[in-house]
């Protein structure tokens, strides 16, 4: 600006204007890497932040302007901070978000009382609106220079040239009507927070300040019977990063004690401890999602004790080592073996586990599936079989022979026609005991005669497999 | 000299004593496998709330997760279980499958599995669970040599396993055992089923279970059977499959026959 540049600028003119210009390319991701570090930065004014790329920001302060000093204080401690960090910051306040990203667009610093916004808009050009450059050429061209020609035209008028979607926008620029913004995050059921005038950045403080937060929050949910199912803690580092914590819990959290120790757990696991810098000026603990607790009796019946105990066991582990790595395993209805069951995270499906129907076993009859089942069945090879449909003499797995000695099978597990295209051949599954006395499940992939032939219609030899290994 | 040479080692055999004071304490409750000798030998039974090794022999994990899989659903009694794995193990041994534990006569329902991405992990995981007084057992399972299991971790495991009175079993394949706090440590490799006619089916699991350690007795080797449907061990039997009884009331089979035969 200083040297007679301005945005939209052509590149050869600013190098006629400016030799000594340093020219960068543009590189839109890290820009928007950067806006959204601006946004986690402003979480700590509202929790509604909302994006309007490519370089702007809206915050919802409705109700959060009086714990900053009013809206005056507010867009000082706002433009301040982000100008010491050498951002070229424009900022306004206003009724509804589209005035005030026009008055944003040709000063700083507005503040705009409620009913005020068409008055306050009415001088700036119309393309302070932000709308569509053919829109705002075409008013140009129309002869509407300003904000308040527009307005003055009769709306019938400007949307049958411009189309309905311009005249929305310049009814929220002129405070007639506001559309909601869309935040970055969900709204959390209950805040806590906590603002340090000096920056802490010791373990124990931390830790101290999360357990009163945990107490703090428990407080305010209790009120309503409620228990926090996820459960974000939030540190603001005084250099502007922002580290979110989440922590998910299988029932709903009513105890402090109980948040403390999660979030303990997750805390010691993580990859990249918590980096406190300079320090953390605002740490922040948010329920994102509740339950309405029920309460039960539990002197009586042990198991319902039990059940708690063991999903607060879940929870722990969960939050240490992650949610999907606690699973509980569910029937499924298919009879091919590696698809009989589903391992779902622990946390969410512990009920309907435990209530699972899973298939009964014969009474009386040895296992007739394996204990241990390998995701991918493991080839074998296989040098004959007396007949060509029959079970192998031996084979040789991960390099070792294993000569056959007992042979039960075939048990023929045709593949799910239904569900694929008849790609999956038919498999006849044998069990199998070697001389050690090791059992295996092996299976050859695919029928003689029908399934195993080339284009040509000749034989081809039949693949074996191991898929599992018995007791 | 002498003398006080005497009295330093009394009060060291005292205090010793007094350490291992809290695992005879919980001897009483003792939950007998099912094999006659076996039980014998371990004086009642596998001790619940102490720490137990089955180590795999080479590599048959199949075996030794049933041997273990068997303990377990004997010391657990119809409360929760929690399996700790490593990822690793999944790979090279196989993922435990529900129908085969069904099939052995546990309960799928009651089985929750962790999947560690390391040794460290699943040690701590599986201290964290063996404080949990609603478990019946918890299982890990470590595979290859893993020098984080030394005596610090499995005294770590046994202390936990006692002030909790959940039983701490650890499933060790492709190693070899190192010195521990564990109240047992068995050497499992699979049994050959009982001689009969190849082509017919096996009969019930068999181990050849070689109890190498025992801190309160001696030790032995056993074939052990794995009975599906009464959920214990017993002794093996001749025959592999189940065998009719013979009828009291109607004369041998072999006279039987011999008898159609001069009937025709």
């Amino acid at each position: 600006m200083r040297a007679g540049l301005s945005i939209g600028l052509p590149l050869a003119n600013a190098r006629a204007i400016c030799p000594e210009l340093t020219v960068y390319d543009a590189d839109p991701a890290a820009d928007l890497k950067t806006l959204n570090d601006i946004a986690d930065w402003c979480d700590r004014f509202t929790p509604l932040v909302a994006l309007d790329p490519p370089y702007g920001l809206f915050l919802d302060i409705t109700g959060c302007a009086h714990l900053f000093g009013g809206e005056r204080a507010l867009l000082q401690i706002v433009t301040n901070a982000l100008s010491r960090r050498g951002f070229a910051v424009s900022a306004a306040i206003s009724g509804t978000s589209i005035a005030a990203r026009t008055l944003t667009r040709y000063s700083s610093g507005q503040i705009v009382a409620d009913g005020a916004e068409a008055a306050a808009v009415g001088p700036l050009p119309v393309s302070a609106l932000g709308a569509d450059a053919a829109v705002t050429i075409g008013l140009r061209r129309a002869g509407l220079k300003t904000i308040g020609d527009v307005a003055a035209r009769a709306p019938h008028e400007i949307s049958a040239r411009f189309g309905a979607d311009f005249t929305t926008l310049l009814n929220h620029a002129l405070g007639r009507g506001d559309a909601p913004i869309s935040p970055r995050k969900p709204l959390p059921d209950y805040i806590v927070e906590k603002r340090f005038p000096e920056p802490i950045a010791t373990d124990t403080v931390i830790a101290l300040t999360l357990s009163s937060l945990a107490k703090m929050l428990v407080a305010a949910m209790d009120r309503q019977g409620k228990g926090a199912r996820q459960l974000e803690a939030s540190f603001f580092r005084t250099d502007g990063a922002v580290r979110a914590i989440m922590v998910e819990t299988g029932r709903p959290v009513t105890r402090p004690e109980m948040i403390d120790r999660l979030f303990r757990e997750r805390l010691d696991a993580l990859n990249d401890p918590l980096d406190p810098g300079f320090g953390f000026d605002l740490i922040r603990l948010a329920a994102g999602r509740t339950e309405i607790v029920v309460q039960q009796q539990r002197d009586l019946d042990t198991t319902v004790h039990d059940n708690d105990e063991i999903s607060a066991l879940i929870d722990r582990i969960a939050a240490r080592i992650g949610g999907k790595r606690v699973v509980v395993h569910l029937p499924l209805e298919s009879h091919i073996p590696e698809r009989a069951a589903l391992a779902l995270p622990a946390q969410q499906h512990l009920a309907a586990a435990s209530a699972a129907a899973w298939p009964e076993r014969v009474t009386g009859e040895p296992p007739l599936r394996p204990l241990r089942l390998f995701e991918r069945p493991e080839p074998i090879k296989v040098p004959f079989a007396s007949v060509p449909d029959g079970p192998p003499h031996q084979f040789t797995w991960r390099r070792a022979l294993h000569a056959v000695v007992r042979v039960e099978g075939p048990e023929r597990i045709a593949m799910e026609w239904w569900k694929q295209d008849g790609a999956a051949l038919t498999r006849d599954y044998f069990r199998v005991e070697d001389a050690e006395g090791q059992r295996f499940w092996i299976f050859r992939d695919g029928l003689y005669e029908s399934e195993l032939r080339d284009e040509e219609g000749r034989p081809v030899p039949a693949n074996w497999y191991v898929h599992g290994l018995f007791a | 000299m002498n003398g006080a040479r005497t009295g330093t080692l009394a009060s060291l055999r005292g205090s010793i004593a007094r350490i291992e004071a809290p695992s005879e304490a919980a001897m009483p409750n003792r939950i007998a496998l099912g094999h006659t000798s076996a039980d014998a030998m371990l004086r009642g039974g596998l001790a619940p709330a102490a720490l137990h090794e089955v180590f795999a022999a080479g590599h048959q994990g199949g075996a030794a997760t049933g041997f273990i899989a068997g303990l377990a659903g004997r010391v657990s009694a119809r409360k929760p279980l929690v399996w700790v794995r490593q990822d690793f193990s999944d790979r090279e041994n196989g993922a435990l499958s529900m129908r085969g534990l069904a099939e052995l006569g546990l309960d799928p329902r009651l089985l929750v599995t962790v999947r560690a991405a390391d040794v460290d992990s699943g040690l701590r995981t599986a201290a964290d669970a063996l404080a949990c007084d609603a478990l019946g057992a918890v299982v890990l399972e470590v595979w290859g040599h893993a020098r984080q299991l030394d005596l610090v971790a499995s005294r770590k495991l046994t202390l936990a396993a006692q002030a909790s009175g959940v039983t701490a079993l650890v499933l060790r394949i492709a190693a070899t055992p190192i010195p521990s706090t564990a109240e047992t440590r068995w050497i499992v490799r699979a049994a050959h089923s009982p001689p009969g006619n190849a082509a017919c089916a096996w009969g019930a699991p068999r181990f050849e279970a070689e109890l190498v350690r025992n801190r309160h007795g001696p030790v032995g080797r056993w074939i052990m059977e794995w009975k599906c449907d009464e959920c214990q061990f017993s002794e093996p039997s001749a025959h592999s499959q189940p065998v009719a009884a013979t009828p009291a009331h109607r004369p041998h089979q072999a006279q039987a026959r011999a008898g159609h035969r001069l009937a025709s």
